[in-house]
């Protein structure tokens, strides 16, 4: 089977996170990785630079990996930590404009069928098009 | 003006205590137009970069403000995080090739666009850009000068007063709207925590 563009999901609450996570694995099953990762280093609400580069490196995929964010310090840490990453990896990761669970479910669906990176980031940025 | 690296290692000392001093006061500034967070995040950083006095203390200036930078960015845990981090892994990019105190406009400058570029935001969107942009204006007309930490001192507070009556379109706050309109904006305070602490701790050793 050829690879699938891997799917990350940041939330400010692991609850969240770990829920969207859930849904995109019942709705579209397991041949996408799937990694995600909430709250800040303490453990509480907010975004973890540290945890978001584990979770990419995670669902790391030769296609790439699209990242699903929930409110704006999601966003900023997220493309932190894509800057973050080993040069030859970083252009391979975007972060999408979309809700995060509607995107996230879309987005693996998209990849499931084996569409490039730019193609899965389309369709979940269709959702805030609307 | 000059930095010596004990002076440096006590500037950081003194505005990281600072910061966490303040973090009561940035959380209530937070929770009236954000998510409450700013101050516990602010001092989670800071803390950790205390932690790393002494290795930052050794490092040359440029690596100093690259490490500072990275604790920022993996210890905040919101958008200040890698907000601050950016102004510090850019500043300390162009320490590597600057000299202090002549270049002091220009690092600053690359820090304040470093800023800017992250956030995707410019002067007069009630953040810290409101602090940082006025400073590096007041850097670049008066580095010469020999009152310059006087007029930058003078210049944060009153740029951080001037974010009270602005409207947030970035940001949190932007959420908010016109209720956003009345207060003191928690990132150009904590901006302007920081600069007053450095300006405090430059002048006390003069």
């Amino acid at each position: 089977m050829s690879d699938t563009v891997g799917i990350v999901i940041v939330s400010h609450s692991k609850d969240i996170a770990k829920g969207t996570a859930d849904m995109v694995r019942q709705m579209v099953g397991s041949e996408v990785k799937v990694a995600y990762c909430g709250g800040n280093p303490d453990g509480g609400l907010g975004t973890n630079v540290s945890l978001i580069i584990d979770a990419i490196n995670d669902a790391w995929s030769s296609k790439g990996v699209a990242i699903l964010v929930d409110l704006g310090g999601a966003e900023t840490n997220s493309e932190m930590a894509v800057e973050m990453l080993e040069q030859e990896r970083r252009k391979m990761v975007v972060v999408c404009n979309a809700p995060i669970v509607e995107g996230a479910v879309m987005a693996a669906t998209e990849a499931a069928g084996g569409s490039s990176l730019e193609q899965v980031r389309a369709v979940a940025e269709e959702l805030s098009a609307g | 003006m000059t930095l010596r690296p004990d002076t440096f290692k006590s500037l950081v000392k003194v505005a990281a205590e600072q910061v966490i001093a303040s973090a009561p006061e940035l959380t209530a500034l937070d929770q009236a137009i954000g998510d409450g967070d700013h101050g516990t995040n602010m001092k989670r950083g800071f803390e950790a970069v205390l932690s790393k006095l002494d290795a930052i203390g050794a490092q040359p200036l440029d690596e100093a403000f690259k490490t500072i930078g990275k604790t920022l960015v993996m210890t905040v845990g919101g958008a200040s995080g890698p907000l601050y981090g950016s102004f510090f892994l850019a500043a300390g990019e162009a320490l590597a090739h600057k000299k202090l105190p002549e270049d002091l406009a220009e690092v600053f400058g690359s820090g304040v666009n470093a800023v800017s570029a992250r956030g995707r935001s410019q002067a007069g969107e009630k953040t810290m850009l409101d602090v940082l942009v006025p400073v590096l204006e007041t850097l670049k007309a008066d580095a010469g000068r020999g009152d310059v930490i006087e007029r930058v001192r003078t210049t944060a507070a009153e740029a951080v007063a001037r974010t009270a009556p602005m409207r947030a379109t970035k940001g949190r706050a932007s959420f908010l709207g016109e209720r956003s309109v009345g207060h003191v904006d928690p990132g150009a305070k904590s901006s302007c925590v920081l600069l007053q602490a450095v300006c405090a701790s430059l002048e006390a050793q003069r």
